[in-house]
Parts: C-alpha cells; sequence; structure tokens
C-alpha cells in the first residue's frame, strides 16, 4: 500500500505535506480503505483554529462516522470544496486531488513520523 | 451475549476470508461486514443478485402438542392458518406488549415450529422461551442455531441462478413459503424469505454442507452478477426497504403497533402474551410512531441521534433508529419515533448531527419498493 516518502503521518492515519508556512493535510490511502466508501466531508470553516490531536472535522462511509484529527495547530486557510459534491475524491486520490485542508502552521514540535515509522505502525496495526 | 467471549466462526469462515471479507465481530460471531466494497454489494443486490452468510441467526424448535398453542401465545401474529410449509413474521412478545424479538416462524409439521431469531438475542429468547414452556403443557423448546447454517440469495437473478441448483420448481414456492429438496446435492430448506426488499431466498442446511452450496452458488451466478455481500449491505438494504431491525426500530421498549407492524398484530386470535396492552393501543392510539424521513440540510443522521422539533435541544422529541446515506437513492435518510400528532408526511424536524443541527422532513416508508412481480 502506498506510503508516499515526502510526507509526514500521524498515529490517527492522517498525512502531512509542509508546504512553506502552511501544512496540507489529508488522510491515507490506509484509512481510507478502513473506512469505505466516503459519502460525506465534514471539514473545519476557512479562519478556524484547530488544535493537534483534537478533532477538526468528519468523514462519513455509508457505514460509519469517523473523525479527522489535526495533526498540527494552527489556523485553517483552504478548504477541499471540491469533497462538497464529490467526497469520494478521498478515496480516489487520498494523497492528492482528496486532500482536506490547508492550516497556517508547522509540524516543529508536532506529533508526526516520517513515511519509515509510519509504514512500521501498518505492519503493527495488521498484527 | 458477552462482547468479551470468543467469537465463533461459521462454517463459511474460510470462504470469507478467501474472498477477501473484512471480518467483524457481530452478535458474537465473526462475520464479514463487506468484501469488496458496501456500494457494489447493495447495486448487485438490487440488479443482480448477492449472496449472504446468515448462519448467526438462531434456530429455535417448538415441539409437541401443545405447540401451536404455545407459538399462539408468544407471538403477536395468528399462526392458526399458517398450514406446513409456510412461514410467517411476527413479535415474540413481553407482556408490555413489546418485543423481546422479532422472528420467523415456520410451521415444520403438525407439531413442529421453527423460530427463526436474530443472533444477538439467541439466549435470551432461548431462555424466556423455556421458562414459559415450563408452565406449559406438551411443549419443548430446544435451541438448534449450531446445527443449522444458513444463506440468503437475494435480487432479481436469485431465482435464476437457485434454480440452476436444485430440481424444485421454485416458481411454485410462493413468498413465505418453503420447501425440503436438494440444492447443489445437499438437503436444503428452500424458504422464499427475506431481508433485503428483493426477491430470494433463505436456504437452511447442515453446517458441514453450507461451503459447498455457497461455492456453487456463487459458481453458477458469478457469471449472472452474482456476488457475496456483507453485513454492511445487508443493513442499508433492509433499512431502504423499511425493515425493523432488533436494536434500533424494535426493542423492549417499543411495540409493534407504534413500529407500524399493525399487520403482525392480531387481536382477534384470542389471548396473548402483551395482548392488553396492544389492545389498549388500537383503542387509544398511539403516543408516537415510527417514521421514514429524509434530510433537508447537509448531513448524515444515525443511529442514537437526538431530534428536536424546534432548532433548539431543550425540546427533544424523539431520535434516529437507523440513518445512513442510502446507496439506492444517494440521499441521506433515516427513521425515527415521532410524537403521533407530529408524524405527518412532509413535517419538517431537527436532527442533532454532533454540534449542528440538520433539518429533515417525514417521507413515506418504505423509501425503496421493488417492482412486485406475481411469483
Amino acid at each position: 500500500m502506498s506510503i508516499p516518502e515526502n510526507l509526514r503521518y500521524t498515529k490517527s492515519h492522517e498525512w502531512v505535506r509542509v508546504e512553506g508556512e502552511s501544512v496540507v493535510v489529508g488522510i491515507t490511502n490506509y484509512a481510507q480503505d478502513q473506512l469505505g466508501e466516503i459519502v460525506f466531508v465534514e471539514l473545519p470553516e476557512v479562519g478556524d483554529s484547530v488544535e493537534a490531536g483534537t478533532e477538526m472535522g468528519t468523514l462519513e462511509s455509508v457505514k460509519a462516522v469517523s473523525e479527522v484529527l489535526a495533526p498540527v495547530s494552527g489556523e485553517v486557510l483552504e478548504g477541499n470544496e471540491r469533497l462538497e459534491d464529490e467526497p469520494d475524491l478521498v478515496n480516489q486520490s487520498p494523497f492528492n486531488d482528496g486532500w482536506l485542508v490547508r492550516i497556517k502552521g508547522s509540524i516543529e514540535g508536532s506529533n508526526t513520523m516520517d513515511a519509515t515509522a509510519y509504514a512500521a505502525l501498518l505492519e503493527e496495526e495488521k498484527n | 451475549m458477552a462482547e468479551s467471549e470468543t467469537p465463533k466462526r461459521t462454517s463459511l469462515y474460510d470462504e470469507h476470508v478467501a474472498a477477501g471479507g473484512r471480518m467483524v465481530h457481530f452478535a458474537g460471531y465473526e462475520l464479514p461486514v463487506q468484501y469488496t466494497s458496501l456500494g457494489e454489494e447493495h447495486e448487485a443486490v438490487r440488479t443482480r443478485a448477492g449472496l449472504f452468510d446468515v448462519s448467526h441467526m438462531g434456530e429455535v424448535f417448538v415441539n409437541g402438542p401443545g405447540a401451536l398453542d404455545f407459538v399462539q401465545n408468544i407471538s403477536c401474529n395468528d399462526h392458526s392458518k399458517l398450514t406446513v410449509g409456510r412461514a410467517q413474521y411476527t413479535g415474540l412478545m413481553y407482556p408490555e406488549g413489546t418485543f423481546v424479538d422479532d422472528m420467523l416462524v415456520h410451521r415444520m409439521a403438525e407439531d413442529e415450529f421453527l423460530l427463526v431469531v436474530n443472533a444477538a438475542n439467541r439466549s435470551k429468547d432461548v431462555e424466556y422461551l423455556q421458562g414459559l414452556a415450563e408452565n406449559f403443557d406438551g411443549v419443548t423448546v430446544s435451541d438448534r442455531s449450531d446445527d443449522w447454517a444458513q444463506i440468503a440469495v437475494q435480487g432479481p437473478a436469485a431465482e435464476e441462478i437457485l434454480q440452476a441448483l436444485t430440481k424444485t420448481n421454485l416458481g411454485e414456492i410462493k413468498y413465505y413459503r418453503f420447501v425440503w429438496d436438494e440444492v447443489a446435492g445437499s438437503r436444503t430448506l428452500i424458504a422464499r424469505t427475506g431481508y433485503t426488499g428483493e426477491n430470494g431466498f433463505e436456504l437452511y442446511l447442515e453446517p458441514e454442507k453450507a461451503p459447498s452450496l455457497w461455492r456453487a452458488l456463487l459458481a453458477e451466478g458469478k457469471p449472472k452478477g452474482l456476488v457475496p455481500a456483507g453485513l454492511g449491505a445487508r443493513d442499508t438494504l433492509r433499512f431502504e426497504a423499511g425493515m425493523c431491525l432488533y436494536g434500533n426500530e424494535i426493542d423492549e421498549t417499543t411495540t409493534p403497533l407504534e413500529a407500524g407492524l399493525g399487520w403482525i398484530v392480531k387481536l382477534a386470535k384470542g389471548d396473548f402474551i402483551g395482548r392488553d396492552v396492544l389492545e389498549a393501543q388500537t383503542e387509544n392510539g398511539l403516543e408516537r410512531k415510527l417514521v421514514g424521513f429524509e434530510m433537508v440540510d447537509r448531513g448524515i443522521a444515525r443511529h442514537g441521534y437526538e431530534i428536536s422539533l424546534g432548532e433548539n435541544s431543550e425540546e427533544l422529541s424523539g431520535v434516529v433508529t437507523s440513518g445512513t446515506q442510502s446507496p439506492t437513492f444517494g440521499r441521506a435518510l433515516g427513521m425515527a419515533y415521532m410524537p403521533t400528532d407530529k408524524s405527518e408526511i412532509g413535517t419538517e424536524f431537527f436532527v442533532h448531527i454532533r454540534a449542528k443541527t440538520a433539518r429533515a422532513r417525514i417521507v413515506d416508508l418504505p423509501f425503496y419498493s421493488r417492482k412486485k412481480k406475481a411469483v
């Protein structure tokens, strides 16, 4: 299962891509696969402050509701508006078109890990 | 059943794993919630056919010269005209007129009935029934759930697929009737029943024989679009068809009348457990009733979410019993109990979805009804 090398990851299966002063956040391929077909996405509003490790939105499949945790603290700069009409982009393209939000913040001091550590975490979860 | 108990495996466990089933713990069993995709499995059943392992369901036998009287006493439906080879849906009743469980009653012989009950309620039901049987002449109640596997084949192509594997003329088995015959070489009870809103059959046989029947059905059905389907699709299919699920729409606090199941309440048959309450509800009217609704605002209502008539939560009026994004309609739908005077089609109310309230509107049940073909 794909785990891009250039991203940071959380224990709760979000990914983080650093882009200058902000970070882009999504959920991993593993997370979307576990959730199944996503039919509804609820994101924080632009301008909201989110706090690392706390709920910032929800993803819903037909079967279940799943929280998305903010990987870093900061102000929400942008949400992926396409997801309102095409929530399944999160399934189709979790690392690209299915991104969730952009947050003004940094991974300094955050509880994120690199791709190797995340791959090891997935191995653990499978066993 | 305690959650901590080691879950049981049905005789089809290896088939599920080999087919990529995502196994979950459900009512004391390890069962597939889905194989490839809930949406695809749901659609297959609506348009072609799906295969379900429902071996977790409980099979309880009532035997003896007092069997009919006993079944009449515990059930709200009237089984006096239930001849051998027919089945009926009914409620197993508490004296309060509420549900111990919902179940299918099959008349196997003059003095033998097969009750098919929910897996999660099996021990409770058996204990309740055996307690009642002690004070009843000429009846024994035995739990034979572990002696039976059950496979459901459901969908527009189900009959054609099953017909290729048996000499029995399926066209002669009408809705809610059953026969015994060989299917793919195994002696099987073939019943035209189901929990999906589609035409189809439920097949009962010895657990050891189930894997070969499962494989034969898949081999025969695959070219016709049959896929194995998990618990996820089973739930969305029954939900769209407006069928009640124990623990959601019905439980020990709800009566069949409140749940819109007046058609299984036969007061005229004579006395039975809970009759007084149901008679009073019939005479005095209901305080609340089950309704179907669609979301007007964005959001998905789920089991357990609170609802209110006004936008603020100080006047809660009920709770969502089931709700999801309907795969067939692509809309968020739900069922809930509403005060009877607020249960008109078109009435709007609010569902409390996490920190927000979202508007919903009452619509007709069932959401989905297949174009009925005379069978």
